[in-house]
C-alpha cells in the first residue's frame, strides 16, 4: 500500500448539469426512427415476394429471367425491394456507428463513407435493374 | 471506440477469505468486490463465510452481519431495508436488484456481489450516480402548469387520468435499470438511460402538466432518447416489476403521433 503524492490532473470542472445538458436537444430523431421501423415492415412482403420469385425461376433458362425482369411490375418491385433495403441499410448502419464510434472525427468520417457506399451500391443495383429491364428484347 | 476491456488498474484480483466459525452448520459463501481510494490497489473479490443460521434471510441482511461482525471496512449504502428508497442497489448473482429485497436463498451456490455495472466507483460496492441524478435533473421532473391550481383544493384528476400514472410512480430512483443497459453504458453521458427516461414518461403521463410539449422537445433527439434499442435489460432486471421499455415506447409513440 503505497501513499498517494499526487492529486490527479482535472480537465473538467463543468457541473454534472450542465454535462449532461450538453449542447442541447437536436429536435431530431423521431424521423430516422419511424423510417426504420416503416422500412423494415416493408421489406417483409418485398423480401417474401423476392425469395418466392427466385424460387419460381429455379432452373428457368436465362431467356426467361430476362423476360421477368423486364415485366413492368417485376421491375418496380425489384427497385422498391433494392432502394428499401438500402435505405433501411442506412439507417442501421448509422445507429451502429453512433453507438460504438466516440472519437468525433473518427464518427464523422465513417459516416461519410458509410452513406458513399451505401448509396454506390444502391445506384449500381438500379442501374442494374434499369439496364435489364429496359434493354431491347432477347 | 467502446471499451470492451477493464484498464489495468481496473482488472478485479482474488481478495482474502473469511472463514466461518467452528461449528457453523449452514455456510454460504459470499464473494464481494472491494476497492477503496486510498491505496492504489486494484479491486478484489473477497469471500466471507456467513452461517445462515445466524443471519436474516435477505443478501442484505448478509451484508450487515459481515460489516457487523466480520469485517467493518465493507462499505455498501442501505437505509430502509425494504424496497422503497432504492439506496442498497447492487449486482447480485449477475443481475442489477436491490439487496433488501433479494433472498439469499433465490442464489444456488457463492453470492457473488459487485457494484452497479459500468458506474465510477465510490468505495467497495459504492457507485457515484452524480452524472445519472444530474440526468434525472435535467428532464424537470416538477410538475410546470400555468393553469393556477385552485385556491381551496388540489389539482383534480379523473380515475383514468390517475391511472396514466400506474407503473410509473412506483419508480424508486434505485438505477437498477439504467446501470443493466448496454446503451447507456457506452453512451451514459449522452443518453438519458431507462429510469430518466420512465422518470421524464411520468410526467409526460401526468393529465396536470401542461409542458407536455416541451417536454417532447427536450427528449426528441438521437442521444438523449433514441440510444434506446429495446433492447429490454430494463424491464428485466427492475427490482419494483416495472417496465421502462414501455414507457420509453409510450415517449417514442407520443413522438410519432404529433409528426401528423
Amino acid at each position: 500500500m503505497s501513499e498517494k503524492t499526487h492529486t490527479p490532473h482535472v480537465a473538467v470542472l463543468r457541473s454534472p448539469l450542465g454535462r449532461v445538458r450538453g449542447l442541447g436537444s437536436a429536435r431530431s430523431g423521431v424521423a430516422h426512427w419511424w423510417a426504420e421501423r416503416v422500412t423494415s415492415a416493408a421489406l417483409v412482403p418485398l423480401t417474401l415476394w423476392f425469395i418466392l420469385a427466385l424460387l419460381g425461376h429455379l432452373g428457368a433458362p436465362h431467356a426467361a429471367i430476362v423476360a421477368w425482369m423486364q415485366s413492368p411490375v417485376t421491375m418496380v418491385l425489384m427497385l422498391a425491394l433494392v432502394l428499401t433495403t438500402f435505405h433501411h441499410m442506412h439507417l442501421g448502419l448509422q445507429v451502429v456507428i453512433e453507438d460504438y464510434i466516440h472519437a468525433e472525427p473518427v464518427r464523422l468520417a465513417s459516416l461519410l463513407v458509410m452513406r458513399a457506399v451505401t448509396a454506390l451500391l444502391a445506384l449500381a443495383s438500379v442501374v442494374s435493374i434499369l439496364k435489364l429491364g429496359l434493354s431491347g428484347h432477347v | 471506440m467502446a471499451e470492451f476491456t477493464l484498464p489495468a488498474n481496473s482488472k478485479v484480483k482474488p481478495g482474502k477469505t473469511w472463514k466461518a466459525e467452528p461449528g457453523a452448520k449452514r455456510v454460504r459463501s459470499f464473494s464481494i468486490y472491494r476497492w477503496s481510494p486510498d491505496d492504489d490497489a486494484n479491486p478484489r473479490m473477497d469471500t466471507y463465510e456467513v452461517d445462515l443460521d445466524a443471519c436474516g434471510p435477505m443478501v442484505l441482511d448478509a451484508l450487515i452481519k459481515i460489516k457487523n461482525e466480520i469485517d467493518p471496512t465493507l462499505t455498501f449504502r442501505r437505509s430502509c431495508r425494504e424496497g422503497i428508497c432504492g439506496s442498497c442497489a447492487m449486482n447480485i448473482d449477475g443481475t442489477n436488484t436491490l439487496a433488501c429485497l433479494k433472498p439469499i436463498e433465490e442464489v444456488k451456490a457463492t453470492v457473488k456481489i459487485n457494484p452497479l455495472p459500468h458506474m465510477p466507483v465510490v468505495k467497495d460496492l459504492v457507485p457515484d450516480l452524480t452524472q445519472a441524478y444530474a440526468q434525472y435533473r435535467s428532464v424537470e421532473p416538477w410538475m410546470q402548469a400555468e393553469t393556477a391550481a385552485p385556491p381551496d383544493a388540489e389539482r383534480l384528476q379523473s380515475k383514468e387520468e390517475r391511472a396514466q400514472l400506474d407503473g410509473l410512480w412506483e419508480c424508486i430512483l434505485c438505477f437498477c435499470c439504467t446501470t443493466s443497459c448496454p446503451s447507456y453504458w457506452w453512451n451514459g453521458d449522452k443518453y438519458l438511460g431507462p429510469a430518466t427516461l420512465l422518470q421524464a414518461y411520468r410526467w409526460i403521463a401526468d393529465s396536470r402538466d401542461e409542458a407536455t410539449g416541451e417536454r417532447l422537445d427536450a427528449l426528441q433527439d438521437p442521444f438523449k432518447l433514441y440510444r434506446c434499442h429495446t433492447i429490454m435489460n430494463c424491464t428485466q432486471t427492475c427490482p419494483k416489476g416495472l417496465n421502462p421499455a414501455k414507457a420509453i415506447a409510450s415517449i417514442k409513440q407520443k413522438m410519432v403521433e404529433r409528426q401528423g
